[in-house]
């Protein structure tokens, strides 16, 4: 009989998952799981509910990516309703989506990931947090604070709410944007800019090119990749465009959203409440086995940044040069996520300030006229963590009669489990563990910032 | 050093730890003087089985104050939330899960094994699929909010609650006096313009934008209920001003009810039906009445619907 370790709870991540690994007689690796503990049910009790409503209840999915939800499932419901938002309505949308992609990257890379990096991987658990971070370098902590703080106040004063949104509405969004509003906030996406190219520099610096031999193996796999691109162009896309799912050699099949149930499947496995999406038009099936994955493919940064063609935005498009000189493409470790997620940070940024010097951006006309009746919608947007789809079948009053969601995360929860037990397996030898080493596994899952 | 303090998120989002953060530059001097935080899953790496998970008993270390967020859906979740409780001195519910049962009891409303299984037979999941049942923690037979569970010496409501609620509930305890929290409902804190009662008898879906020039203050704006839209200000409590009115009224949208009931142990959703009679607005316009507990259906609030009773043949 071996040992069986619980790393439980996964910490710094946003969601309820344990670590269990399996050692045999002799301390080696037997097998390990990433088990996702948590179900709470949003695709049954949003039945029966006015569909105008769900954007409101289905945000609270996430708390730390809630605009992603209620902007998916505003999309899904114009889909139903057969709605096409204003041109306003869709831009002021899209403004508040990728300004908040701006504040998760900050919290995801500086509060949650970067104490592995900057206190290293090997320091007590007691400091190796963001309380440590802040005692250890305070000037960078401050500065930290000051911009996510100021992302998030910045959609909170136009929009209401930053946690929790409910400005979004079917047909586009409740409340136009007032010229000394746009030019308040304009002033300060500049300002977030600027930090995120300090930031990308400060990382490439400072953690990538010191961490680059953990980089190069830690709970590195090889799979394929999801994400959105731009309908004409291929160029990275958060907030609209076509979904693109490549495979491990870098070919590529590119579809609409309400093909989506074409292209993927949702596999259960028993020990786990999330299911876990993968290509079924590939044709192969649902493996998790290491070294001849069936059917895996990822989402979020490193997916997108793999996937699209090139950046429409000046500075990102430069960072992504450098990125793939260096990588290539698809490029495959596990730890470039976090890279990637400062290259689209750069990009949120940029996006933010073409869309606030639009001309149309303080148009008055912002909600389509909404009729609630039956039919289908497909709302599809990139979420911090992946590709995020809500799919709403409504009935002839406007309420959901079906819900389909695969949440962003999910897509990531079958490469995660394996990342885990890639990166167990080669730290675990002969019984010999440690926590700076089972620190490192978590690691692995971090990056993927689930 | 601070003193002593543990978090734990039980069926939750994380928006309430997110609201955590939102205090700004006055978290730092907060978690690196004022707390010592020992536990906080979502900020530290403090393990429930020891740092090399070997250990059989979920350990949560000794606290002066527990902050426990999200409601208690499974068993692991009532696991924790007793070891915080034996834990800590002083047990602070925040958020409406964790004080009302929030957005997750609305499965309260639903027939939970049944929904359970329909969820692993979605059109996109493999057939044959089954509820997983290995090393995950099995379902409670409901939502609970908090104190369903355990005792709670201070709740703080919200969805998400207000970071400068959370800095005063912090203060007050460090400085041993009890919180200044508002006792008035939403409507008490909201500068729309009220004309009394009008023309409107029924009630309308959020389909068309509340009427409001975007250039003019709040207080030009028509209360949104006498506008005619379902706006639960009147029953729900107040605690989510930021600048100066009610946040979802500075998006000119109305109130869904957040902070939860006003009245102490109130029904949101029938206060808010006398509410309507009272100013003779027929409550049978509202489409979907009891999605107006969706952020406080526990306490045995949100129960599923009564099956149709099928007569038994003679």
């Amino acid at each position: 009989m071996g040992t069986v370790l619980n790393i439980a709870p996964v910490s710094r991540i946003e969601g309820h998952a344990k670590i269990a690994i399996h050692l045999d007689d002799g301390g080696n690796v037997e097998d390990a799981f990433l088990h996702i503990q948590s179900l709470r049910g949003f695709e049954k009790f949003i039945e029966g509910r006015p569909a105008e409503e769900v954007p409101r209840i289905v945000n609270r999915i996430c708390g730390i990516c809630p605009w992603m939800h209620h902007l998916a499932s505003n999309k899904a419901v114009d889909g139903a309703f057969g709605v096409t938002p204003t041109p306003t309505g869709h831009k002021l949308r899209e403004m508040c989506q990728v300004m908040a992609h701006i504040n998760d990257k900050i919290l995801h890379f500086f509060f949650l990931a970067s104490p592995d990096f900057v206190l290293g991987p090997d320091a007590d658990y007691s400091v190796r947090n963001v309380i440590g971070v802040a005692k250890a370098a305070p000037e960078l902590a401050s500065q930290v604070v000051k911009m996510r703080q100021l992302g998030q106040m910045m959609l909170e004063r136009f929009a209401g709410k930053a946690i929790h949104p409910i400005a979004g509405v079917v047909g586009g969004f409740a409340k136009p944007m007032l010229e000394e509003e746009r030019v308040e906030m304009l002033k300060d996406a500049r300002t977030l800019l600027d930090f995120s190219l300090y930031s990308l520099d400060f990382a490439i610096n400072n953690v990538f090119a010191k961490y680059m031999d953990v980089i190069s193996e830690l709970g590195n796999i090889t799979t394929g990749f999801l994400g959105t691109v731009d309908r004409v162009d291929g160029s990275l896309r958060l907030y609209d465009g076509k979904q693109r799912l490549m495979k491990p050699d870098g070919s590529y099949v590119d579809f609409e959203g309400e093909e989506y149930t074409d292209y993927l499947g949702e596999h259960v496995e028993p020990w786990a409440y999330s299911k876990m999406p993968y290509a079924k038009s590939w044709g192969e099936g649902f493996d998790l086995n290491l070294a001849a994955p069936r059917g895996i493919y990822r989402a979020n940064t490193l997916a997108r940044i793999n996937v699209c063609d090139k950046i429409s935005t000046p500075h990102a498009q430069a960072a992504l040069e450098q990125f793939r000189s260096q990588f290539g493409r698809p490029a495959q470790q596990t730890l470039l996520y976090h890279y990637a997620r400062l290259i689209e940070m750069v990009y949120a940024c940029e996006r933010t300030i073409e869309l606030l010097e639009w001309e149309g951006i303080t148009d008055t006309d912002i909600r389509a006229k909404v009729e609630p009746k039956a039919g289908r919608g497909v709302g599809i947007v990139e979420a911090p963590r992946g590709t995020l789809i809500h799919d709403y079948v409504t009935d002839k009053n406007g309420c959901i009669e079906k819900a389909n969601l695969i949440v962003g995360t999910t897509h990531n929860i079958a490469p995660m489990n394996m990342s885990v037990k890639q990166a167990a397996i080669s730290l675990i030898k002969d019984g010999n563990y440690n926590e700076g080493l089972l620190n490192q596994v978590e690691m692995a899952v971090r990056a993927y910032d689930p | 050093m601070g003193v002593t303090t543990a978090l734990e998120w039980l069926s939750s989002c994380s928006g309430c730890e997110i609201s955590i953060l939102n205090i700004g530059e006055e978290l730092i001097p907060l978690i690196t003087e004022a707390l010592d935080i020992v536990h906080a899953p979502v900020l530290m790496d403090h393990k429930y089985f020891g740092q090399t998970g070997e250990g059989v008993t979920l350990e949560i270390p000794k606290a002066t104050v527990g902050i426990v967020t999200g409601s208690v859906s499974n068993h692991e979740h009532l696991e924790v939330l007793e070891e915080m409780r034996k834990q800590c001195d002083v047990l602070i519910a925040l958020g409406s899960c964790a004080t009302h049962g929030g957005i997750p009891a609305l499965m309260n409303g639903q027939d939970q094994q049944k929904s359970w299984e329909e969820i692993y037979q979605t059109s996109t999941t493999d057939p044959g699929a089954m509820i997983p049942n290995v090393e995950v923690p099995a379902p409670l037979d409901r939502v609970y909010a908090c104190d369903e569970k355990v005792k709670i010496d201070l709740q703080l409501p919200g969805c998400p609650p207000n970071p400068a609620q959370i800095v005063e509930v912090l203060t007050s305890l460090l400085e041993n006096r009890a919180p200044v929290l508002s006792g008035k409902s939403v409507c008490d804190t909201c500068p729309a313009k009220r004309e009394g009662k009008g023309e409107v008898n029924t009630i309308k879906r959020f389909t068309t934008n509340a009427r409001y020039k975007a250039d003019e203050p709040l207080s030009e704006m028509r209360c949104l209920l006498e506008q005619g839209y379902l706006c639960m200000g009147p029953v729900t409590a107040s605690g989510c001003s930021r600048r100066g009115a009610p946040s979802c009224i500075t998006a000119r949208v109305p109130c869904r009810g957040c902070f939860g009931p006003v009245r102490k142990d109130g029904n949101q959703l029938l206060d808010m039906m006398n509410a309507l009679a009272s100013n003779g607005i027929d409550f049978k316009s509202v489409v979907d009445r009891r999605s107006l507990l969706r952020f406080s259906g526990a306490h045995g609030m949100l129960k599923p619907m009564k099956k149709k009773v099928v007569k038994e043949e003679v």
